[in-house]
């Protein structure tokens, strides 16, 4: 789960992290009235959405006047913003954080993320901040350094100590460094987060450390026990289908392409997807309906597919261990009749109780499609969908 | 032999008593698995299908002998109960559970650590199927029909993936020796690695189907062990070519972040290694119905 720059900052800050003073505005008349409020003669100004690459994309101005800083939020407020990291349709912005803006001497690269190597908290850090770390581990990567974090002692100060010096820090930015580190680390530790990102850290000309930018990412499967952090989900920058599917237990990820699908477990779901494309087609949507699942949930599942405009085809895939095949069959003949679907449906049944799954979409009358395996499924659903695009043609 | 799980392993089960726990329980049962109790804090004295429950794992290793437990705990205690099976001596756990924080399963790999090799604990999952050994027991969700008892070993971590691979080796006569879901999670309790460790030494596997999927550097390590160290034919499947970079399919580990980590990386790094990938999701069987009359051949 993602949150704003700016209530990553203000975390951050509470664990003591050195950040620039700034305001949040829900207008531009608010985001004027902060720049006055900050004082000083230049601000920053930043759409809040929850993606990099808002400065490349017109989202981050540098102003010297409230009134200008006005203006420029006048611009953001309610605009989609399409930065590298969204997709074509952009997010929304809905605030603006104001912030005095920091003159800044050298730009640093401090990131926290989950190592799946050694199973620990990984620190990446770089001398050369500001740019995508991606870019950076193309362009510089001899200049990351790298340090993992053993959860039984936590962040140690001689290993933050070695960290700061290993960047060319000098004098009172060393103990900087180090509140900096181990601040970010115990605010990765108790909140639950799988990434910390700052992004640039920046000297300012004072020689002083600055979290300029700041990215914070949580473990959505601890939210039980981080009810302050499960607060500050922002549902404007989700696409609507992946979380609605979502409250209904169902894991959703929309596509590009045109036939629909609807299969149980992750890896299934990525193979059947696999086999369309190798058939020839391109699947619209990865969808896993979880274990258990009852035909209720399964009708939700046709209803979140069909959302989709593009689909042409829908391919159902269980192989049922926890699942039972004829509540599957029973909710697809459900999903038929209820939502008054015109378009090929291929079910594919295997595993627990299926001979009566098959009997029910057999003896349902309807004119669903039958496939015994993977392969005779997907070879069905392109064809399926070719007939449909050639008689649209037609 | 089998790997993991015979008729003879000593079973409990941990959350016997809950719905879920007690269906699969009873499954478990039916199928001949050796269960010989259940755990379940606040109820020890009691009896649940046949079977003493518990209030500790520590109790039932002492009343029992118990050598392997199953975790049917949710998730915000997953953890704990984990390392309370390490303690009392359980030397394999497997863990189903879905949704275990990853920073829990961080201090817990870091735990079970503390524990010498000869009476560590080894944790299969979470967010798995389990492990069956066909006609011998299981330990897990699986669906226990659609295995065929035989000599190949399979290890992947989608579970219903796995269903499949079994299904499509049943069809051509190739029966399973025992099949490990290893998870779907970021940070979990066996590799690839180490369950191919363990298909090599055993003399009733002649050859392994290892499933992969995007993400994390597990299925390179076990390429490296399986080019080094293994005499025994690995055939591999990895899931989500059609996988978009970053973005989570599904399983919380499933997702492209580094250099690797796609699937179409994966398959290259494993047939460098020497491993014979299947073409696509349909072709597990018959790839390794190839691979093993070549063995034969040869």
């Amino acid at each position: 789960m993602d949150i704003h720059e700016y209530q990553a900052k203000e975390i951050l800050a509470r664990f003591g992290v050195p950040v620039p003073r700034g305001g949040l505005a829900y207008s531009p008349e608010q985001a004027g009235y902060r720049a006055r409020e900050l004082g000083g003669n230049a601000w920053v100004v930043k759409a809040q959405i929850h993606s990099g690459g808002r400065g490349a994309a017109g989202g981050v101005k540098l102003c010297r006047s409230p009134d200008e800083v006005h203006a420029f939020a006048a611009t953001l407020f309610g605009k989609q913003l399409v930065t590298k990291q969204t997709d074509a349709a952009g997010k929304g912005v809905y605030r603006v954080w104001v912030e005095y803006a920091s003159d800044i001497a050298q730009e640093l690269y401090l990131g926290f993320v989950l190592d799946r190597k050694s199973e620990r908290i990984m620190i990446v850090a770089s001398a050369h901040g500001g740019m995508e770390i991606e870019d950076l581990a193309e362009s510089d990567p001899d200049s990351l350094r790298r340090m993992t974090i053993d959860p039984a002692v936590g962040l140690t100060e001689f290993q933050a100590r070695e960290l700061a010096f290993a960047l060319g820090l000098k004098g009172g930015q060393i103990a900087q460094m180090v509140t900096t580190l181990r601040a970010c680390y115990r605010a990765y530790r108790d909140l639950d987060a799988v990434m910390v990102e700052i992004n640039p850290l920046v000297i300012t000309g004072s020689g002083d450390l600055v979290a300029l930018d700041a990215k914070m990412s949580f473990d959505t499967n601890a939210m039980f026990r981080q009810p302050s952090i499960a607060e500050l989900r922002d549902r404007s920058q989700e696409d609507p289908r992946e979380s609605t599917a979502g409250d209904h237990g169902l894991s959703y990820v929309g596509l590009d392409g045109d036939i629909g699908c609807i299969i149980n477990g992750a890896g299934l779901a990525m193979a059947t997807m696999d086999m369309i494309k190798l058939a020839g087609g391109e699947p619209a949507n990865f969808l896993d309906i979880g274990g258990g699942a009852s035909p209720e949930r399964v009708v939700r599942a046709f209803r979140t597919v069909l959302t989709d405009s593009k689909v042409s085809v829908v391919l159902v895939n269980i192989f049922a261990g926890i699942n039972r095949c004829d509540w599957v069959a029973q909710g697809v003949v459900q999903a038929y009749q209820e939502v008054g679907l015109t378009i090929p449906v291929i079910v594919r049944l295997a595993g627990t109780n299926v001979e009566e799954g098959k009997a029910i979409i057999n003896n349902s009358g309807l004119p669903l499609i039958s496939a015994d395996t993977l392969a005779e499924a997907a070879a069905a659903a392109v064809s399926a969908r070719n007939a449909s695009v050639a008689n649209k043609a037609a | 032999m089998a790997i993991l799980i015979t008729e003879k392993t000593r079973v409990i089960v941990q959350g016997m008593s809950g719905r879920i726990g007690s269906f699969h329980a009873a499954d478990m049962i039916r199928y001949g698995t050796n269960v010989v109790g259940g755990v379940t804090p606040g109820k020890g004295g009691e009896s649940h299908l046949d079977r003493p429950l518990f209030n500790t794992v520590r109790e039932a290793v002492e009343a029992t002998g118990a050598e392997a437990s199953l975790v049917f705990v949710p998730p915000p205690f997953a953890a704990d109960a984990i390392m309370e099976a390490a303690d009392a001596g359980i030397r394999t756990a497997v863990c189903v559970t879905d949704g275990i924080p990853s920073q829990d399963m961080m201090r817990l790999k870091r735990f079970l650590k503390r524990y010498p090799a000869e009476r560590k604990l080894r944790l299969i999952g979470p967010n798995c199927a389990g492990i069956i050994s066909p006609g011998k027991g299981f330990m897990g969700i699986m669906p226990p029909h659609i295995y065929m008892a035989g000599r190949v070993g399979i290890v992947g971590r989608s579970g219903t993936l796995g269903y499949e691979a079994a299904s499509q080796m049943q069809a051509l006569g190739i029966g399973v020796s025992t099949s490990v879901g290893i998870g779907g999670d970021p940070v979990n309790g066996s590799s690839f690695r180490d369950i191919l460790e363990l298909f090599e030494a055993d003399p009733e596997t002649d050859a392994v189907m290892m499933i992969g999927e995007i993400g994390g550097p597990q299925e390179a390590e076990a390429a490296a062990y399986a080019r080094d160290h293994m005499r025994k034919p690995v055939v591999a499947y990895i899931a989500g070519l059609s996988a978009p970079k970053g973005r989570k399919m599904g399983h919380a580990g499933a997702i492209v972040s580094a250099f690797g980590e796609s699937a179409q990386e994966k398959v290259e790094i494993l047939a460098a290694a020497g491993i014979t990938v299947a073409p696509n999701p349909s072709a597990m069987g018959e790839t390794m119905a190839m691979v093993l009359s070549q063995r034969k051949v040869a």
